[in-house]
């Protein structure tokens, strides 16, 4: 298993030094977050729904959309020069291969997500300064759940026609237990209730993330071997 | 008799207890006393959500037999439950609404029982439209096989999200622990139902089975 996780952090870091270097890719999707935030304030009306009420959805709506994007560029990356079969044929365990492009879309995704949750904070008029600690262990808790399952079927489309499509119609559904979680979750705390009125939520998140953490880095290597 | 004849002939057996159930439901059950004529579609609509969740069973089934054997007629079978499976969810889907709007006043709510259903739909179009989008036959099988693992994964999931949001279908009266709460004559019409529902998706899945293994000849 050490051997794995090493194996596994190359080449995350491998994935992330080149998005370092061209920055592209960080760059777009940060933007499109500040985008996404900045549409869905003038797609409310302020005089009937107050910016509080509907917080909590933007802010999941935004993460997931920022995530489907980050989440096809993974397995992109490697058609270029047939990257990915240099990878396949490498010595390296095919669930390192997984879990390091799990690693690299966690460090994107987090990193969309914590420039995204200032702006929200900014833009939406809400203190998030005294919820931070339980706010951000959620965070990585939803993130950690969608972004496994999005490794994976990221990895199922790339040879797909239409992939940039594919992929959300595929991967929306798995979106609904972290998203709809999530955002309970985030109502609480916005709200000052005590997490105790969502843990059956919060257990619900921690399980998802178990599952399909396990069953990705079991199915991995059977959906990229011929 | 070819395989093709035999799902012909099952087929049609369910299409003549179709015809039955249609005129039992009508004619010879009692209407029910809150509900009236509505609650008819009763008849219907759950013994088609009973093969919608059997076809999707037996996709995610065929899927993990599919990666442990590698044996192509699993995803046959697989491909034939996922659309045979998709059909029954519209006819689940249309039917729910139309009693809805009568008894509940409204076509459409977010209960539990719905949600989920309409997610399931989703996921299994979302299956289909893959398998359609990769021309080659390994390859379309060992992906499929892994989405419908995933989706079997997720379906208790879904059900468990929407649960912890207030339900307002109303609760099983069959499949339950205790004895079933439904005045005999309508619970033999529904079993006959089930049974024709059944019979139906046996039939079409063996259609549909046969056509694959011509689309692997051809191709």
């Amino acid at each position: 298993m050490g051997e794995i996780l090493r194996d596994a952090w190359v080449l995350a870091r491998k994935d992330l030094a080149l998005e370092l270097r061209t920055k592209t890719g960080l760059a777009s999707a940060l933007v499109f977050t500040a985008l996404v935030l900045t549409v869905f304030n003038f797609g409310r009306d302020p005089t009937a729904v107050a910016a509080l009420d509907l917080a909590p959805s933007i802010l999941w709506v935004t993460f997931t959309f920022a995530a489907v994007l980050s989440l096809n560029r993974a397995f992109q990356l490697e058609l270029e020069n047939q990257a990915l079969d240099g990878l396949l044929v490498s010595p390296v365990d095919r669930r390192a291969l997984y879990l390091g492009k799990l690693f690299a879309n966690l460090c994107f995704v987090g990193f969309v997500e914590a420039v995204g949750l200032p702006l929200f904070a900014l833009f939406f008029n809400i203190s998030i300064v005294h919820v931070l600690p339980p706010l951000a262990a959620l965070i990585a808790v939803a993130t950690i759940g969608f972004v496994a399952v999005g490794t994976l079927l990221s990895a199922l489309v790339i040879r797909v026609r239409f992939a940039e499509l594919m992929l959300p119609v595929l991967l929306l559904p798995f979106f609904i237990p972290p998203l709809v979680g999530a955002v309970q979750v985030t109502a609480r705390l916005f709200s000052g209730r005590p997490l105790s009125e969502v843990s059956g939520w919060l257990r619900l998140l921690l399980a998802y993330d178990l599952v399909f953490v396990s069953l990705a880095t079991l199915l991995f290597p059977t959906t990229v071997d011929e | 008799m070819t395989l093709k004849t035999r799902g012909r002939a099952i087929t049609l057996l369910g299409l003549v207890f179709l015809a039955g159930v249609y005129v039992r439901a009508i004619w010879f059950t009692p209407v029910e006393r809150l509900q009236g004529g509505a609650q008819k579609i009763f008849y219907v609509h759950v013994p088609a959500a009973w093969s919608t969740m059997l076809a999707f069973s037996l996709v995610g089934l065929a899927s993990i037999l599919y990666l442990l054997m590698k044996d192509e007629r699993y995803d046959r079978f697989a491909a034939a439950s996922a659309e045979v499976g998709t059909v029954f969810a519209c006819v689940m889907l249309t039917t729910g609404p139309l009693w809805a709007k009568p008894i509940w006043g409204t076509w459409w709510t977010w209960d539990a029982r719905l949600t989920s259903t309409l997610f399931l739909f989703f996921l299994f179009i979302g299956y289909l439209l893959l398998r359609g989008a990769i021309p080659e036959a390994g390859t379309r099988a060992r992906y499929s096989a892994v989405l419908g693992i995933f989706g079997a994964a997720l379906v208790p999931f879904i059900h468990l999200t929407v649960y912890l949001f207030r339900t307002l279908h109303p609760q099983p009266i069959v499949l339950k622990p205790s004895a079933p709460s439904l005045p005999g004559d309508m619970l033999a019409t529904l079993l006959f139902s089930f049974f024709t529902f059944t019979i139906l998706y046996v039939g079409f899945v063996t259609q549909r089975y046969a056509l694959g293994r011509g689309d692997s000849h051809v191709g």
